[in-house]
């Protein structure tokens, strides 16, 4: 029982890691019907932000260090540190937090040029070319990271007071063993949040209605007059803002480098695969599930019967749902089956 | 006169819309048979059925071109289908846009001949003189034999409807469904379509199955007209008894009189 | 095959026979280069007669790279450092798995199609660098060692045999020689495939399933056929990477190797019979070049500017070149993609067709 919990929770972030960028491509798909292949690079540049940030607060410089008497020694210290003392070190400290709010005008601004500037004109074009050309701008992304920031991935660590474990165990009756580090329940339940703003958005305002419609039936309101253009923008813009808070929240578990978005870009796709392209409820719900599922898959007990399950069990779940039920757990019918 | 083609009982639901209703038709063997009907009377349905493409709730359909005995056509794949004999013509012409008019009429040459698959892979595939005979006669059967080497998907809509028909030709079909030809079609064009089915008519014996909105069309060259409205046949019997038929008026007009 | 096909195969042969002694013109004449032509021609060939004549787009294809690595190196392990068993080998097993692979993919077209291939793409790389290390050696990768059983060797007197052709070596120009052979034939039997009535079908099936499949004919066998020969193809080109260098390791089965063969069958031409060839050999010499720049040679290619407008030039130059070769090569990618979708066959097509109107501009012009 308490395995299973602990599997559980274990689960839980990279579930919502998935659930989230999930989110984000099928809103594209669903509504503009793009097949998005540098969807992996919009969380990339999400982790990146809170880097960016890192490296901007922490931009230090050399002072001596009092503490070493042999030699004149000198340390870096930060500048925000030696203006502000420990108001200064705070900051720092919750950069990743604190990159929230950069991260989110920055992936507005990159999915609306991103948008505007390249995805518009394939609206009409084939999902092969479609996948192409995002893929060779998910490979230019990475690139252009890797040139600015190297290869190595980069630590970003949580703000320390939420450095340590929770008690997880305890809160639900069991062994006070059953640690959880706060973070990513913290990134757990920041994923549930986002997952349910996004919702709300869609379901409580005017222009979530218009996107609903649109990915039930989009030639119709064209038709009907709708200033489609200027939609399609916005509901790119509010994916890549959701992908890319996936991945700035993401990087005190994963230090991110310049691959991590090819890596997410797979799973991604099979995660829309398995909840059903084109379904939102599905997206987030085969996000958490493949989470929780590849986190039990690496259960010592299973791995005995079955080696190296955990590492193919997304992809093998992913190739039974696309023979056995191709529209996905919560898929329409009809959408795309051959 | 046998038929080729019988339909008892066919039934279809879906989910609460009867599309359907007890519908009972035969098909005679050479005959030119219509089937008209308002809008959502449920023609497409029907042609669905008869193709096999859909499997009605209850009911039986029965093609006699292949076995004396009959044989049902539910839940075949439409290539075995097809390979009984029965051709089909869509609403918006389906040609292999890509390819030149000649390689067009080859592809169901080779399929007649070579089955539902074979690896030809070695041989070019003009050196069969045989299947390159066939491609320029059922072109010039249809009077496209100069455009041969144009690629299909620069034709008009009248010229590919005519392809599509050489293509079904090609396969020497019992059957031949034809979903709206004259669909989109100025008059010129659809008199053009008229007048090759009628040629064709008068060379090969193959029995057609029309669904048509265009009553010129339906009067030029149907022997039996099926009136199908609400998912049901509400008449049946030769065009001209149809043209007065007050049932089939008030099925296009809702109740108002000519 | 007509005429003018065999006039192409004999002149693709001697153009590709008689490469190590015009490549050098553009400094790409060395064994190294001229292999990697070889054999990634090979691979985007083969690659072509799925994505270019059926329109399947498989991201999964650097699978049976790695196939057919690992199956050349086990009969160089086992049984001879004869190149001729281990790709016959490679082949025929990566044939296999596509087999498998390819009956489930194609259960589902389009996108999906893609992704399935994607998925057991990266179950493969997966299980190659944890459960299959038996088979594999994960990370470190298969190598040859003097305890190889090699049966039907002869015994080796000391330090680490190398691959041969009964009897004749196969390093350096060698090596080239025997790729290129290979190559030729594989370019041969493509064309032959493109003409046939085996190629024309594959050709409607990218043009109109639907009408495809009224026409009394059975696509899946059709597709299944062209993903297994692409497959070995990719599996034949996996096992001449090990010939000429006995290494097989699972980072070529990353699926963005995938990536890089669709690119080069893209840039080339897609569905074109010499189009992927072209890819092929433009991706690698660039990346050759491309690669090997580094600061101090931009700065001489741009000595000739002022200073500080130098310094600005070498820093923006040099995102693209040495490590940054990666990086040229997705603006490539996406400047064809948006702009010339045919690929490089396609660019000479409209400059000949440019051509040939101006001659008939001026004939026409004259004869008034």
């Amino acid at each position: 029982m308490e395995a299973v919990f602990l599997q559980l929770l274990n689960g839980l972030d990279k579930g919502g890691a998935y659930a989230l960028i999930a989110l984000g491509l099928t809103l594209i798909f669903g509504t503009l019907g793009v097949v998005n292949f540098a969807h992996g690079a919009l969380f990339m540049l999400g982790s990146f932000c809170a880097v960016s940030l890192q490296k901007v607060l922490s931009m230090s410089m050399k002072v001596r260090d009092e503490s070493v008497t042999f030699f004149e020694a000198y340390k870096e210290v930060p500048y925000l540190e030696i203006w502000f003392g420990d108001a200064g070190k705070a900051l720092i400290d919750w950069t990743v937090p604190l990159a929230l709010l950069i991260t989110i005008p920055i992936m507005l601004g990159v999915g609306y040029v991103m948008e505007r500037g390249l995805i518009q004109r394939f609206y009409k074009r084939t999902h092969a070319e479609q996948i192409l050309v995002t893929f060779g701008l998910a490979i230019v992304l990475q690139e252009l990271v890797k040139a600015y920031f190297g290869a190595n991935p980069i630590p970003t660590p949580a703000p320390d007071i939420v450095s340590g474990s929770a008690h997880v165990g305890a809160w639900f009756g069991l062994s006070d063993a059953i640690v959880y580090p706060w973070w990513r329940l913290i990134y757990f339940l920041f994923a549930f949040a986002v997952v349910g703003a996004v919702f709300a958005f869609l379901q409580l305002t005017t222009f979530g209605m218009v996107v609903r419609a649109g990915m039930a039936d989009r030639e119709t309101v064209g038709l009907i007059g709708i200033d489609i253009d200027k939609k399609f923008t916005t509901v790119f813009g509010l994916a890549a803002v959701v992908t890319g808070l996936a991945g700035v929240m993401y990087t005190p578990v994963l230090p991110p480098d310049y691959h991590i978005g090819m890596e997410f870009l797979v799973l991604s796709f099979v995660v829309v695969v398995v909840g059903g392209m084109g379904s939102l409820p599905g997206a987030v719900a085969a996000g958490f599930l493949l989470g929780i599922l590849q986190s039990f898959a690496s259960m010592t007990e299973i791995k005995s019967i079955l080696p190296g399950i955990d590492q193919i069990i997304i992809y093998l779940v992913a190739v039974i749902i696309l023979l056995v039920r191709p529209r996905g757990l919560l898929g329409r019918e009809g959408v795309m089956e051959d | 006169m046998s038929s080729i083609l019988t339909v008892e009982g066919v039934n279809k639901n879906f989910s609460g819309l009867k599309a359907l209703d007890d519908v009972n038709l035969v098909v005679e063997e050479g005959s030119v048979h219509a089937i008209i009907g308002p809008n959502g009377a449920g023609k497409s349905t029907f042609l669905n059925c008869l193709v096999g493409r859909l499997i009605p709730d209850t009911g039986t359909v029965l093609y006699y071109g292949n076995k004396p005995e009959g044989e049902t056509l539910f839940g075949l794949p439409p290539h075995e289908i097809n390979q009984k004999g029965i051709s089909r013509v869509f609403q918006t012409p389906e040609v292999f846009e890509d390819l030149t008019l000649f390689e067009n009429a080859m592809i169901p040459v080779m399929a007649h001949l070579d089955g539902s698959y074979r690896f030809n892979s070695w041989g070019g595939v003009l050196s069969r003189g045989e299947i390159a005979d066939a491609a320029e006669h059922i072109l010039s059967d249809v009077g496209l034999l100069e455009k041969r080497n144009m690629h299909s998907g620069s034709l008009s809509r009248g010229d590919k409807r005519r392809l599509e028909l050489a293509m079904c030709l090609a396969q020497d079909p019992k059957l031949l469904l034809l979903d709206e030809p004259t669909a989109g079609m100025a008059r010129a064009d659809t008199n053009n379509t008229i007048d090759l089915l009628k040629k064709i008519g008068e060379e090969r014996k193959i029995t057609k199955v029309i669904i048509e909105h265009d009553m010129h069309v339906v009067f030029s060259l149907a022997t039996k007209v099926s009136v199908l409205a609400r998912g049901h046949i509400i008449a049946e019997g030769a065009p001209q008894e149809m043209k007065g038929d007050p049932r089939v008026q008030e099925a296009y007009l809702g109740g108002a009189h000519l | 095959m007509n005429m003018k096909d065999n006039i192409l195969v004999l002149i693709f042969g001697a153009v590709i026979l008689t490469m190590p002694l015009w490549a050098g013109i553009v400094g790409a004449g060395y064994p190294d280069l001229l292999q990697k032509f070889a054999i990634f021609g090979l691979f985007a060939i083969g690659f072509n007669i799925l994505f270019g004549f059926t329109g399947y787009l498989s991201f999964g294809h650097a699978a049976f790279l790695g196939i057919g690595s690992y199956t050349a190196m086990w009969s160089f392990k086992l049984l001879t450092m004869n190149a001729i068993p281990a790709i016959l080998f490679a082949t025929a097993v990566s044939g296999l798995f596509a087999l498998a692979i390819g009956f489930v993919a194609l259960r589902r077209s389009g996108i999906y199609f893609s992704i399935l291939t994607l998925a057991f793409a990266q179950m493969c790389y997966n299980m190659a660098y944890s459960v299959l290390t038996p088979i594999t050696n994960g990370e470190t990768g298969l190598t040859l060692t003097a305890a190889d059983p090699r049966i039907l060797d002869a015994a080796t007197t000391e330090g680490l045999p190398s691959t041969e052709v009964f009897g004749m070596g196969l390093s350096g120009y060698h090596g080239f020689y025997f790729c290129a052979v290979i190559l030729i034939i594989g370019f041969y039997i493509s064309v032959r495939l493109y003409r046939s009535s085996f190629g024309l079908m594959l050709l409607a099936v990218k043009s109109n399933q639907n009408r495809m499949k009224y026409t009394g004919l059975n696509t899946k066998p059709y597709l299944l056929s062209a993903f297994v020969i692409s497959g070995m193809y990719a599996g034949l080109a996996g096992a001449l990477m090990v010939v000429i260098d006995p290494l097989a390791g699972a980072e070529r089965m990353q699926w963005t190797a995938s990536g890089e063969v669709v690119l080069m069958t893209i840039l080339g031409g897609v569905g074109t019979i010499l189009g992927p060839f072209i890819g092929a050999i433009v991706i690698k010499y660039f990346e050759n070049i491309f690669s090997a720049f580094n600061d101090a040679v931009l700065n001489q290619v741009f000595d000739f500017l002022p200073d500080f407008i130098q310094g600005i030039w070498v820093s923006f130059a040099s995102l693209f070149v040495g490590k940054g070769w990666h990086l040229t090569l997705g603006v490539l990618f996406m400047l064809i993609v948006i702009f010339l979708p045919g690929g490089a066959m396609e660019g000479f097509r409209r400059i000949a067709a440019k051509f040939k109107k101006e001659k008939e501009a001026h004939s026409a012009g004259g004869a008034e």
